[in-house]
């Protein structure tokens, strides 16, 4: 359960590591053993990573994981029942929520939208817009965009104001597959381009941008994190998506072995429900009977997550994936 | 000719117009129509407790409705009840015992209909100071605190993020509105404050293509409400208060006709838009 007890890494990929990538001093923003407390039930818990200038840090986990929570925390948007959130003084943010409705009372143009949280430049609007792709619509109104173009509009305004972190919740959500490419694509420019720090939340479990550094999966803690490297250069990978597509997405691969349940109980794979999640209830598959149906070819790294997540990171076999 | 008092009428009516219509504005893009209410009806409280306690009674009515809306914040905060309920409780015993507190004062008399409704034919030149001087500061105060209170209101966990402290511009925004209903209500009265706020701010926007434009248009379409429902009283021998408010009414209505529609999206009442 705790950080320190067990370092084996079976899995060069994938690996549960308190060590960051970077050193810690680059570190913009740092999340320490960070807990969220609603209404009698933890959100999530035991959440420590950072994200440092340079670094593009993805968290992906299932519907409720608390991945939004997270990202909320890092920025001050929530403030943390339990552990600390460390930033770096005067760090400019550049956020995207995942939902955003803007009543129709309110006459507000895509120009207008860039400018919310302080003064442009207009040619900076104008780049902006023409970075994401919507310049054209600068003088439309936001109500009367559709998904994927508003959510365009909500990039370039967080990259206009040329963040130190940008974070972005759902960034391409409703856009299309090569509209989604196309995004994946300008997230990756603006990180070569100004070395900020970027946070993503992934919105769909398995498919993360191939130039991430650290995925991070989250289900009410963080469970296991590492590279996905390794998947987007697998042949069997580039034939699925493409070239093109393979040098932009990646796939994480890995399963749970429990859900954690609305009412805050466990449910393990076995059936059975715990209160809690530990690794040493014998709920988890590491204890469970010979006649477990457990996937062979799996690699349980014994130190992921809470030290109870089986990880397995498997080429990819064609057809696997629904997606494309 | 025209009478003393209706000049005197006219202008304290303009001032509190320009200074509602950007107001007004924030009230209708936060949907706090319902709150501007609560906070108007505490307005009577006010009144009550000025009486009881010998205070001033614009003063009076400003810390009543203040702490009416401190009150809301900490009931949301708190959780359970949904924030109507919690306005419609605030709203109405707040009046109530305004009502029951002055029932009680039977050594004074008040004119009850003078604050419901509004008596601004009766205002005189130290109103129309106060509705002047109370306007320009709010109006100060709104353009300081523009860019953080619009940020809020189309989104308070961007505002937050980027620094802009969402929860002390909306501190600061209840202020104002309860500075604004202190100094409205002998104009107009307790209960067609809201109007005031809303329906000028509702006609502008369909013509405004930004929110800058949309509340200085609101406190234009006010004042023209305010100079047509005066006018009206006095050619039909109706109260003034609600002629101010039918006023607007008309202009609203009017804005609806299908004429002149601006640019190629200006259908005014289409749904919003179906992605958020």
């Amino acid at each position: 359960m705790s950080e320190t007890d067990a370092h084996s890494h079976t899995a060069p990929a994938v690996s549960r590591t308190g060590a960051p990538v970077r050193a810690a001093s680059d570190a913009l923003v740092t999340l320490r053993e960070v807990g969220i407390r609603r209404s009698g039930r933890w959100l999530v818990r035991g959440v420590d990573f950072s994200v440092s200038r340079g670094e593009i840090v993805t968290l992906i986990g299932p519907n409720g994981s608390g991945k939004s929570t997270t990202a909320k925390t890092a920025i001050g948007v929530m403030k943390p029942d339990e552990g600390r959130v460390e930033k770096i003084g005067g760090l400019k943010v550049g956020y995207v929520p995942q939902k955003l409705s803007i009543d129709w009372t309110l006459p507000l143009t895509v120009e207008r939208l860039m400018t919310l949280t302080g003064p442009l430049k207009s040619a900076e609007i104008a780049e902006a817009l023409a970075s994401t792709g919507i310049l054209h619509l600068a003088r439309a109104e936001v109500q009367h965009l559709s998904g994927g173009e508003f959510q365009r509009a909500l990039l370039a305004r967080a990259i206009a104001r040329r963040p130190d972190l940008l974070v972005l919740d759902e960034p391409v959500q409703g856009v299309d597959f090569s509209g989604e490419i196309a995004l994946y694509d300008l997230i990756k420019t603006i990180r070569n381009r100004t070395g900020c720090g970027i946070l993503l939340i992934s919105h769909d479990l398995h498919v993360v941008m191939a130039e991430t550094d650290t995925v991070i999966c989250l289900n009410g803690h963080v469970c296991c994190r590492g590279t996905p490297e390794a998947v987007s250069q697998s042949p069997e990978y580039q034939r699925l998506f493409g070239v093109k597509a393979a040098q932009t997405l990646a796939v994480y691969n890995h399963d749970h072995d429990h859900t954690h349940l609305p009412d805050g109980r466990v449910l393990h794979a076995d059936g059975s429900l715990t209160d809690h999640c530990h690794p040493e209830d014998g709920h988890h598959r590491d204890g469970h009977p010979p006649d477990d149906t457990a996937v062979p070819d799996h690699v349980h790294d014994e130190s992921c997550g809470c030290g109870h997540s089986q990880i397995r990171l498997k080429r990819l076999e064609p057809g696997k994936r629904d997606r494309a | 000719m025209l009478d003393d008092f209706f000049i005197r009428a006219l202008i304290a009516g303009v001032g509190l117009a320009i200074t509602v219509g950007p107001l007004g504005c924030f009230v209708v893009w936060r949907r706090m129509a319902y709150f501007g209410d609560t906070m108007a009806h505490s307005a009577l409280l006010g009144v009550a407790l000025s009486l009881l306690l010998d205070l001033n009674l614009m003063v009076s009515v400003f810390i009543v409705a203040a702490m009416v809306s401190l009150l809301l914040l900490a009931l949301q905060k708190r959780g359970g009840l949904s924030t109507d309920a919690l306005l419609g409780i605030l709203s109405h015993s707040s009046l109530s015992i305004g009502l029951v507190i002055v029932a009680f004062m039977t050594w004074v008399r008040i004119d009850l209909v003078g604050f419901l409704f509004g008596d601004i034919l009766a205002v005189s030149e130290a109103d129309i100071d106060i509705v002047w001087g109370g306007g320009i500061l709010v109006l100060m105060a709104l353009v300081m605190l523009w860019r953080p209170l619009l940020a809020a209101t189309v989104n308070p966990e961007i505002a937050e993020a980027e620094g802009l402290h969402p929860e002390r511009s909306r501190l600061f925004f209840m202020l104002l509105m309860a500075l604004v209903i202190a100094i409205a209500m002998k104009i107009v009265g307790i209960l067609l404050i809201t109007s005031l706020l809303i329906i000028p701010a509702a006609t502008a926007r369909r013509f405004s293509a930004s929110p800058e434009i949309m509340a200085v248009f609101a406190s234009l379409i006010g004042a023209v409400a305010v100079v047509g429902g005066l006018f009206g009283s006095l050619h039909f021998d109706t109260p003034s208060g609600p002629s101010i408010v039918v006023a607007a009414v008309v202009i609203f209505v009017l804005s609806l006709l299908p004429i002149g529609r601006r640019g190629r999206d200006g259908t005014p009442f289409s749904p919003p838009g179906g992605h958020h």
